[in-house]
């Protein structure tokens, strides 16, 4: 699985809706309200057109994260009756109100939650769900659920400002589907060091040979634009990095869906992430990821293990970037590629689902939950049916963090859910 | 520079996409030979490897009932284990890279890492790197064979029962993950199958299960869902080896096969593509892989223009082709080549999922081309180019493009090279960076 997998080719480009809040889902934390209410008016940043500089952050769950086993509706006669040993327990989970808990390892992300910075959109899926790996995250990354669309969400927008390959960074070697656009594509940055080998000779030798040629092929093109974006990203981010703390963590970004097994991955690249954004790179839109979440057999410890992972390096990264005035700017969205089957398989594990919770946090989110809780009885074949499409998700986060209209970007007018 | 349409331009073609790239003297004979002939050479897999490596060695891991039980005493032997693996590992990837580099067929090298990606299964989970090295066998072995055979191999393989969680897999408590991705990803592609034929699959398979202590599948009757089942519109009590022979059978099979491999080996292209359908009408006759791996090299459009430009090497075929240009080995890369090829973006015997690893632009990141500069500056320091360097500057450039089996190199390539040309190892440095050879 894990799927990153998958070319990225290259695509069109959109805008849209204003940002004018539909119906509010919003309940606050620990509240009990269900019902969605008419919303009076937009938001302050809405009607101000203010905080749209925000930053996007962008943590991939590979695998198809246990959305159950995330945000645990312990109340929930269906949860434990088909989760029997899988499951927790109502005094195991960390309350957050509606019957719902968080896992017991998300405690750092329980405190974001408590300061309401934190927001738990439910149920978010998309219609005919796919549960292929690889198709589900190409529907994600894309954001076309009706067409094999080789650009990703956010490529089709760097491809409508301009070359700076900064514009959008991807930690680790692979480049996700999410940052290829039709001619633009975000930069792929390890998380060791940045530093080319050999002297000024071989560097502007190097230069020379990333000048494309009249008539190259597609391909050939792109071998020297990776080069031309390689000097570039180096150059600034040598500049923006100096004088910081060298960090020699050789770890990389895990797509895979198995994991690498080890030490925490996450954490190196989001302390990356901080860095950059500390020191004022002009990136708009980060992507991290985790990989392992393919969790069909003998679930429970590797899940507890990989949420525990996400938790700590989530809350270092908030942590580092308490008190900075770009570190306000940062929004981490956490998504996978479809949650799991409501009943536990006879592995100990849980087999391919649908909708789950998406995770959106920062000093701008107005925490609490959005979206209603699907039902764990009125099921699509052993499957919750999704209450949020992921598009609308997308659509708040471009109009309200990126500032730019969503429809043509999404193919189609999505409501924004009012988290930002 | 060689025009596209010259012999020796396309039969360096064919050695770049056969195997990992010609030496000058191979090229020399085969153009003397001509195309049609070097392609029957390239895929008669008769013959022996002439290299004959020694096969790496393993030794076989703890069962759980051999380790000691105290707690200390078994987290020691399970540690020792883990580095026993580790470096068992190490030699695999060394082993099969020396391999790729010396082997005197390596059409079945090439092969062996089409099968790797296309039934792809990582060490990540599957840890024990004999498993591992008896999987890459199989795909040695068979890999220019029935494609059925090789698939119903395939499935009963150790390393691919670990993977796609064999074991878990029972009457009445079916696990689907290898059902899955059989149809998706081995036999037929997605679209190709319902949900229905999954579910059903997956109770065919049940019972097959890998035990440590014997080392080989098993069908373990009293796990076995012997009722029966709809795959494929038809009803049977069928087992495992039924559904796959029933799936190959679809009329989307053949159509898969064909297209997976020709989108390997000449340009991507779709199952619905008339060169892909063409071949496919050939293999559906027989399932001999070994044809239609023939008929994609003599297909007139595998040397026309699209397919000529369609390919970026892959890692693992990116560092095999350099060493085996340059003379050099696997160890020339250090002690551990798979960092070098993760760095790359393509460790073997670790896709980075059951879909193998990505093609084309995939591979060109910046990160991806920061590590391919790097890999360049460390074999550019370990080639021995007393041949380039005993030849003026001007005349160099050349001779590296002979030397790598490129045609020749593009205005902004020549440019930059002629910078570098007083500089051999920097003058190969570049060259190994340049899209000319970065391409297949």
């Amino acid at each position: 699985m894990p799927i990153t997998r998958r070319e990225f080719v290259l695509g069109g480009l959109g805008a849209g809706v204003a940002g004018a809040a539909g119906l509010v889902l919003a309940r606050q934390p620990g509240g009990s309200a269900s019902a969605p209410r008419p919303s009076a008016q937009a938001g302050p940043a809405a009607a101000t057109g203010a905080g749209k500089d925000g930053i996007l952050v962008l943590l991939t769950l590979y695998g198809g994260n246990d959305g159950l086993n995330t945000v645990i509706p312990y109340e929930d006669g269906g949860y434990l009756g088909g989760r029997t040993a899988l499951g927790y327990q109502p005094d195991q989970v960390l309350p957050l109100g509606d019957g719902l808990g968080l896992h017991p390892n998300l405690t750092q992300l329980k405190g974001m939650w408590d300061a309401r910075r934190l927001a738990i959109v439910r149920g978010v899926g998309y219609p005919n769900p796919n549960r292929s790996h690889f198709r589900s995250m190409d529907i994600w990354q894309s954001a076309m659920p009706d067409d094999q669309v080789v650009t990703g969400w956010i490529g089709r927008w760097l491809d409508t400002t301009g070359a700076d390959p900064l514009r959008a960074v991807s930690v680790g070697g692979s480049l996700p589907r999410i940052f290829g656009g039709e001619k633009a594509a975000g930069a792929a940055v390890p998380v060791g060091a940045l530093t080319l080998p050999g002297g000024p000779a071989i560097r502007s030798a190097f230069a020379a040979v990333a000048q494309p040629s009249a008539g190259a092929s597609p391909l050939a093109a792109r071998v020297s634009q990776s080069g031309h974006d390689l000097l570039t990203v180096d150059d600034a981010i040598a500049h923006m990095l100096a004088g910081q703390a060298e960090n020699d963590e050789a770890a990389s970004g895990s797509t895979s869906l198995e994991g690498a097994g080890g030490a925490n991955s996450l954490i190196p690249q989001l302390e990356l992430v901080a860095r950059l954004v500390k020191a004022g790179s002009p990136t708009r839109v980060y992507g991290v990821s985790l990989g392992g979440f393919d969790t069909h057999a003998n679930e429970k410890e590797t899940h507890a293990r990989l949420l525990g992972d996400v938790d700590e390096a989530v809350g270092g990264f908030f942590r580092s970037l308490d008190g900075s005035t770009e570190g306000s700017r940062v929004a981490l969205v956490a998504y996978s590629e479809f949650g799991r089957r409501v009943a536990a398989n006879g592995s100990g594990g849980t087999d391919h689902g649908t909708a789950a919770p998406v995770f959106v946090a920062g000093a701008r989110v107005k925490g609490g939950f959005y979206g209603d809780n699907p039902s764990l009885t009125d099921l699509d074949s052993g499957d919750l049916r999704f209450t949020t499409d992921f598009r609308s998700v997308y659509a708040t986060l471009l109009e309200e963090l990126i500032g730019i209209e969503s429809k043509a970007a999404l193919g189609g007018p999505f409501a924004p859910v009012p988290f930002l | 520079m060689v025009p596209a349409d010259d012999p020796r331009s396309r039969i360096a073609h064919l050695f770049r996409r056969a195997t990992f790239g010609a030496r000058p003297e191979e090229l020399d004979a085969a153009v003397a030979a001509g195309y049609e002939a070097t392609v029957d050479k390239l895929v008669d897999l008769s013959v022996a490897d002439a290299a004959n490596l020694p096969a790496p060695t393993f030794t076989p891991p703890a069962l759980p009932g051999q380790l000691p039980t105290d707690p200390e005493g078994r987290r020691q032997a399970q540690q020792a284990e883990q580095r026993a693996n580790r470096e068992e590992g190490r030699r695999l990837n060394q082993w099969w890279i020396d391999r790729m580099v010396l082997s005197t067929t390596p059409l079945r090298e090439r092969l062996t890492l089409f099968w790797h990606d296309h039934f792809a299964t990582s060490v990540q989970k599957v840890k024990e790197p004999e498993l591992m090295f008896r999987q890459n066998e199989i795909f040695r072995a068979r890999g220019a064979g029935s494609f059925e055979a090789l698939a119903q191999a395939v499935a009963k393989d150790p390393a691919m029962l670990v993977w796609l969680d064999a074991n878990e897999n029972k009457k009445g408590r079916p696990n689907e993950n290898f059902a899955r991705e059989l149809f998706e990803l081995f036999l037929l592609g997605i679209g190709n199958y319902s949900e229905a034929d999954v579910q059903e699959g997956a109770r065919a398979f049940t019972g097959w299960q890998y035990r440590r202590q014997t080392g080989v599948f098993t069908l373990v009757a009293a796990q076995h869902d012997g009722d029966p089942k709809t795959v494929f519109g038809q009803t049977g009590r069928f087992g495992g080896e039924d559904v796959i022979r029933m799936a190959i059978a679809q009329p989307a099979g053949a159509t898969y096969v064909a297209s997976k491999l020709w989108s390997g080996f000449a340009r991507p292209a779709r199952a619905d593509d008339p060169v892909v359908r063409e071949l496919a009408a050939g293999f559906a006759k027989d399932l001999d892989v070994g044809a239609l791996v023939r008929a994609v090299f003599l297909h007139p459009e595998f040397v026309a223009p699209a397919s000529r430009t369609g390919l970026v090497k892959q890692p693992i075929e990116y560092v095999a082709g350099t060493l085996r240009a340059l003379g050099l080995r696997a160890a020339s890369l250090g002690a551990n080549p798979a960092q070098t090829l993760e760095s790359l973006g393509q460790q073997p015997f670790a896709p980075p999922s059951v879909g193998g690893w990505p093609q084309n632009g995939y591979w060109l990141t910046t990160s991806f081309a920061l590590s391919r500069l790097r890999f360049a500056s460390t074999v550019a320091s370990k080639a021995r180019l007393d041949a380039v360097a005993s030849l003026p500057a001007a005349d160099r450039p050349a001779a590296v493009a002979r030397l790598l089996s490129v045609d020749g190199w593009s205005p902004s390539t020549a440019a930059g090279l002629a910078t570098v040309a007083d500089d051999p190892k920097a003058l190969l440095t570049i060259a190994l960076v340049a899209p000319e050879y970065v391409l297949a």
